[in-house]
């Protein structure tokens, strides 16, 4: 038997080998330390905080909670795909315009969070958000801020 | 080490028939909390996300048949709302959306936390919890399926392949006790079922694994149910309560929850509301 695994990822829609992982490694532990991936963050490890928000197979997860080695042929989208060629998503620019950037390390996990709610519904009352992001912690902005970027999302989008 | 995730639940037995000592994965929102503090070094995992017969659930005469990884996510939102609301309560009080998104009907059950939310409600609908081997299936009460705090009747080399409880007749309601109302881990539970016959209590959270507060359920079906009765049924109901002090409340506020959540159980389900 051998001691390590290897095996495939699509990440963001390219084909990444992995190769002498070992079989209880996280996604996110893959994504960051494997992949060059940093932007999902390492805070909790237990699914409390929400940090470390991806895709798989379009569904909204922690990527601590998530066997790596479990993720073949499945989809994974983290915050690194949302912009187009480097530049900010519309949420990611609004979160900045709202202030809803302080100390900014949940600030990935809540922009995966928040265009996922708004790809299942365009338009989220405000409790609607509450829940969405109820498992993404913030311990800067009393949220505040982070529901102003969300309406202003919302509103912009609204207009095309 | 190997991590095999087989297409069918077929295949995912005879693996466990090979190997009965595989880790099996489900949402891995509890196992992936071991390993990642070391609790759990895992040599080789089953992961059961490729199953699609796992996520299935159908009615049948009046039975709801749920597969084991159906996840939180999928229970919390219609039509479970109607066919078992209570259940649908407890989903939606499960951790947060990402957790919920991944958590599994079968992964809460083969857990069996103390404070396990979908718990109290399979144990007030008597739920029965099919097990499978690849030698054949057997069929568990839910009563006899949880033996204490994280510990199951399930055996080496058998998986939970669906969950049966009624659909709903009456009404229904569950209630948790939390430091804030997402993200928690209950302090204390109260599932109420409602039927034609009988009323059925079941509470989380105050004793080593669910218990079902049989004596009130026995006083309440021969007193018979008015609105005067709500504070003592509150009161024998937080008396079969069993809590513990310890990190997360002391036994003192557990039965004080248990008494608060009964005296509302039993107002949204008999009274004209709370």
């Amino acid at each position: 038997m051998s001691a390590s695994i290897t095996y495939r990822l699509r990440v963001n829609g390219e084909e990444r080998d992995i190769s002498d992982g070992w079989v209880g490694e996280s996604l996110l532990y893959v994504l960051r330390e494997r992949l060059g991936l940093p932007g999902a963050k390492n805070a909790c490890e237990q699914g409390e905080c929400g940090s470390c928000s991806v895709l798989v197979d379009g569904t909204l997860v922690c990527a601590c909670l998530v066997l790596a080695g479990a993720c073949e042929e499945r989809s994974i989208e983290t915050v690194e795909a949302l912009g187009d060629d480097g530049s900010l998503s519309d949420v990611q620019d609004a979160f900045v315009e709202a202030g809803a950037v302080q100390c900014g390390f949940c600030t990935p996990g809540l922009v995966v969070a928040v265009h996922d709610l708004l790809a299942r519904e365009p338009r989220p009352d405000e409790l609607a958000v509450r829940e969405a992001i109820s498992g993404n912690l913030c311990r800067c902005t009393g949220y505040g801020r982070i529901l102003d970027a969300v309406a202003r999302v919302v509103a912009e989008r609204g207009e095309w | 080490m190997s991590v095999v995730a087989p297409r069918s639940f077929e295949d995912a037995l005879a693996e466990l028939a090979v190997e009965p000592d595989r880790h099996t994965l489900a949402g891995g929102t509890d196992l992936m909390v071991e390993v990642n503090f070391d609790h759990r070094r895992p040599e080789s995992v089953l992961s059961l996300h490729r199953i699609a017969e796992l996520r299935e659930w159908a009615t049948h005469d009046e039975q709801l048949v749920l597969g084991s990884g159906v996840t939180c996510a999928t229970l919390e939102r219609p039509p479970f709302t109607t066919l078992a609301p209570a259940l649908a309560q407890a989903a939606r009080t499960v951790g947060s959306p990402q957790i919920r998104n991944a958590a599994t009907i079968g992964g809460n059950l083969c857990t069996a936390s103390p404070a396990g939310d979908l718990l109290p409600v399979l144990s007030a609908l008597d739920a029965s919890i099919v097990c499978a081997r690849a030698a054949g299936t057997r069929t568990v009460s839910i009563h006899e399926f949880l033996l204490g705090p994280k510990r199951t009747a399930l055996e080496v080399g058998e998986l939970v392949e669906r969950i049966e409880i009624p659909v709903a007749q009456g009404g229904q309601e569950f209630l948790k006790v939390g430091a804030r109302n997402a993200m928690v881990i209950a302090i204390a539970s109260v599932a109420m079922i409602a039927t034609s016959i009988d009323v059925r209590i079941a509470l989380g959270s105050v004793g080593p694994t669910v218990i079902r507060a049989r004596g009130s359920e026995r006083w309440i079906g021969e007193r018979g149910f008015d609105p005067a009765v709500i504070d003592e049924l509150a009161e024998r109901v937080a008396g079969e309560a069993r809590p513990i002090d310890d990190h997360r409340s002391s036994a003192e506020y557990r039965r004080h929850a248990i008494r608060v959540c009964t005296q509302r159980a039993a107002q949204r389900i008999f009274g004209d509301g709370l």
